[in-house]
């Protein structure tokens, strides 16, 4: 039954990219679709309000500044509002003020995409700062998907415009974003998600003791959580909450939407290219990654643990601890799976309590980032590795290396290597000062090699922009909030800068023609070999560090 | 320049659209269809209030069924939960979610379980260790897990017939009439919800409070 599971959301995910892919083609090129007549109006509105020229194009640099610019905006006006939460009402529950390295670290969390969030919902953040919150989970992924947009743009046109990043946005949010949550949150209501702006209710149970039931505008917040590979969740729990994610219906809408657009970019890029076989490559590599990280996770789930085996308590369920009944295990495996995958960092079970195996390959997704990885950005990451490995290739036949018809040299090489090699220097480097730094290594709350996964997955999450996280480890000291903010925010904009100036070097250069000698990267050769590079890759820089923690963890729970 | 204020503005113009138009919007509308369930979907007694049909409860009577291990007692607490220690700090101190993440290397996930295990054996004597479902003593990630599984409802009911002289068969019928299978026969799991089916049993026994 697990397998079926699994098999079934999986296939739905695929075939579903294929239609929206195609939708989201007519969004990035501006073709003609069947909400044109309504959203028009909608466009042209916000475009007149800011004073946008939707025909103005921009180059690279002008792109990426307009691209920097509202990010910058808006992480200042979240902080303030953070800051400022209990003076701005729509506030019931009466919540404070966030202390400042929790803000600094909460704003840059969510304009980079991430939602990690060293608060709880519950206690930590007004119904006013809820909503707003949402309103960064709709900018945040449309920034990303934008940043893909000009990169295609870039790689595959013959102009030097990348298109105008205020249309990219705007269109994104109106015709994909905005629609499909409203459905979404309607769907999720009715299946028992609240969606009220009245304080928490407080009853006296059958048993004559009371209990507080949380409320608010979860629903809004959640629909577009999931959508938009955000991952922040209304409660502490996130999407094992019974109120986030109530009903087996709702988790596989869940699941179903943390992969679908990220999927669907690829598919997108097919259309643009006018060559499906290439995207059908880059698709199957990302593919066949989900698949194997799902399916580890699944058996060692199921096997359960034994050391509580050798308790005496029965394992044929699998691994329960920090599970939820409604979910069986074999659909937490492939939750966890599609939300380390997709960089979205919704939990529906407590990653802390994964078996060290399902909990590597957590990990493994996150430092990956190719499978299929985040909205727009995981699509530009899994196009760098394919750059790389063409370079790596041309180096061993000794020609110039092409990709998409563009010669590739050394300008773009040292951009992709800069992006490269930047995550693993963002990831090894904080964990080994936090272990060798008394102060930080007691934030950990579990021991022994555990201890060490901890922090390993943490920052993992933050450069990932993932947001997921082994989430004993108390991260809400100023050491954390601030490490984490910067690791967030250099991990999100240096990459997309980086690559919008090779789109930018690449959309000036003159195609070269094909011919017999030509190096084919729509075929099955070429996606062999990106899967070796991305594996070698990843597990060369990431091995040691695995190693020490959930590696040495299973060896020890024999 | 120009960039910046057009950022500026834009930025604002998704803060009205995306923050407060949105989840105002949807609020407006789950409010009008979707009453019930927009509000947390209140569980009621007797006409009054006594919980949310989606999260569960912490119940220690015998007479009722139990639910899973929970990190934050379900929020639920009493009056005496509230009230500071002299350290100044109080049994229950405001509603969250989630679990205590233990690592499954964990020693005290082990210990836990162990003592967990002895409490339970105590408790329903006649039942041998590998016979308890695995759900019973394993903590939920939310720490509100509404539900057990039939399994582990089934093996709570000799002991729960003997507290409240219901017999076994009814008890039987009160934990089928409260079984959810799987949703179009494929997803999740088939589970039991703990405070409607103990709701079924406070009826039965005229419990008023």
């Amino acid at each position: 039954m697990g397998i079926l599971q699994i098999v079934i959301i999986l296939l739905l995910i695929f075939v579903l990219s294929i239609p929206v892919g195609k939708y989201i083609y007519k969004i990035i090129s501006g073709e003609r679709c069947f909400v044109d007549p309504v959203m028009n109006r909608v466009d042209n509105l916000i475009y007149k309000i800011s004073g946008i020229k939707k025909e103005q194009e921009m180059n690279w640099k002008q792109y990426a500044v307009a691209l920097v610019l509202t990010n910058l905006v808006l992480t200042v006006i979240l902080f303030a509002i953070l800051r400022l939460q209990n003076l701005l009402g729509l506030n019931p529950n009466g919540i404070g003020p966030m202390e400042q390295s929790l803000s600094f670290n909460t704003a840059i969390s969510f304009i980079t995409n991430t939602n990690f969030q060293s608060y709880s919902g519950e206690s930590g953040a007004s119904y006013f700062v809820q909503m707003i919150l949402t309103c960064f989970m709709f900018v945040a992924p449309a920034t990303g998907l934008a940043a893909a947009a000009a990169f295609l743009r870039g790689i595959i046109g013959k102009s030097k415009s990348l298109g105008n990043f205020f249309v990219d946005l705007t269109r994104f949010i109106t015709r994909l974003l905005l629609p499909v949550s409203i459905v979404l949150a309607l769907v999720l209501v009715f299946q028992g998600v609240p969606q009220t702006l009245s304080h928490n209710q407080t009853v006296a149970t059958i048993e004559g003791k009371m209990q507080d039931i949380p409320l608010g505008p979860v629903a809004s917040l959640e629909a577009v959580k999931n959508l938009a590979s955000n991952g922040g969740g209304f409660y502490g729990a996130n999407s094992a909450h019974p109120f986030e994610n109530p009903t087996p219906l709702t988790n596989i809408i869940t699941i179903i939407s943390l992969g679908l657009i990220a999927t669907a970019t690829v598919v997108a890029f097919g259309h643009m290219l006018k060559n499906k076989k290439q995207a059908w490559v880059l698709f199957g590599v990302a593919a066949f990654l989900l698949v194997l990280s799902v399916g580890v996770t699944y058996y060692s789930e199921s096997k359960g643990n034994p050391v509580l085996e050798r308790v005496g308590l029965n394992q044929s369920m699998g691994n329960m601890e920090g599970k939820e009944l409604r979910f069986s295990v074999a659909e937490s495996s492939l939750f966890t799976g599609a939300t380390t995958a997709y960089q979205v960092g919704a939990v529906n079970s407590m990653h802390d309590s994964l078996t060290p195996a399902g909990g590597m390959m957590a990990m493994w997704n996150m430092m990956l980032q190719t499978a299929f990885g985040g909205k727009g950005t995981g699509f530009i990451y899994l196009l760098m590795f394919a750059i790389l490995t063409v370079f790596l290739c041309g180096l061993m036949v000794g020609r110039t290396p092409e990709f998409l018809g563009k010669k590739i040299e050394g300008r773009e090489i040292k951009m992709v290597a800069i992006a490269i090699l930047l995550h693993p220097l963002l990831i090894l480097i904080p964990t080994a000062i936090s272990l060798i730094t008394p102060g930080a290594a007691a934030s950990t709350s579990n021991p022994g090699f555990h201890g060490l996964s901890q922090i390993l997955y943490n920052f993992t999450s933050a450069s990932a922009n993932n947001g997921s996280a082994f989430a004993g480890m108390m991260t809400n000291t100023v050491y954390y909030n601030v490490l984490i903010g910067i690791i967030m925010l250099v991990a999100r904009y240096l990459p997309i800068i980086a690559m919008l100036a090779v789109a930018g070097s690449m959309a000036s250069k003159k195609p070269v023609p094909e011919s017999i000698g030509t190096f084919r990267t729509d075929n099955t050769i070429f996606a062999v070999t990106l899967l070796g590079v991305i594996i070698i890759v990843g597990a060369l820089t990431f091995f040691p560090a695995l190693a020490l923690g959930p590696i040495a963890e299973q060896l020890t729970l024999r | 320049m120009k960039t910046f204020l057009r950022a500026i503005i834009i930025s604002l113009v998704f803060i009205i659209l995306c923050g407060l138009i949105y989840p105002l919007g949807m609020t407006g509308i789950s409010q009008l269809f979707f009453n019930k369930q927009a509000n947390g979907s209140i569980a009621k007694y007797n006409g009054k209030p006594v919980g949310s049909e989606l999260l569960g409860q912490a119940f220690t009577d015998m007479r009722f069924f139990h639910g899973r291990v929970s990190a934050n007692n379900y929020n639920t607490y009493t009056k005496a939960d509230k009230i500071p220690d002299k350290n100044g700090k109080t049994a229950y101190d405001g509603v969250s979610s989630g679990s205590a993440n233990l690592a499954p290397s964990n020693p005290d996930l082990a210990e836990r379980v162990e003592n967990d295990m002895d409490a339970f054996l105590k408790l329903h004597p006649g039942v041998k260790k590998d016979e308890i479902p695995t759900d019973l003593l394993t903590s939920s990630g939310s720490g509100l897990d509404p539900d057990i599984s039939p399994e582990a409802a089934k093996i709570q009911i000799p002991a729960i017939s003997q507290a409240t002289g219901i017999s076994l068969v009814q008890l039987e019928k009160i934990v089928v009439h409260n079984t959810k299978g799987r949703t179009l026969g494929i997803f999740g799991e088939p589970r039991v919800n703990v405070l409607e089916t103990n709701m079924e049993i406070a009826k039965l026994l005229n419990i008023t409070f």
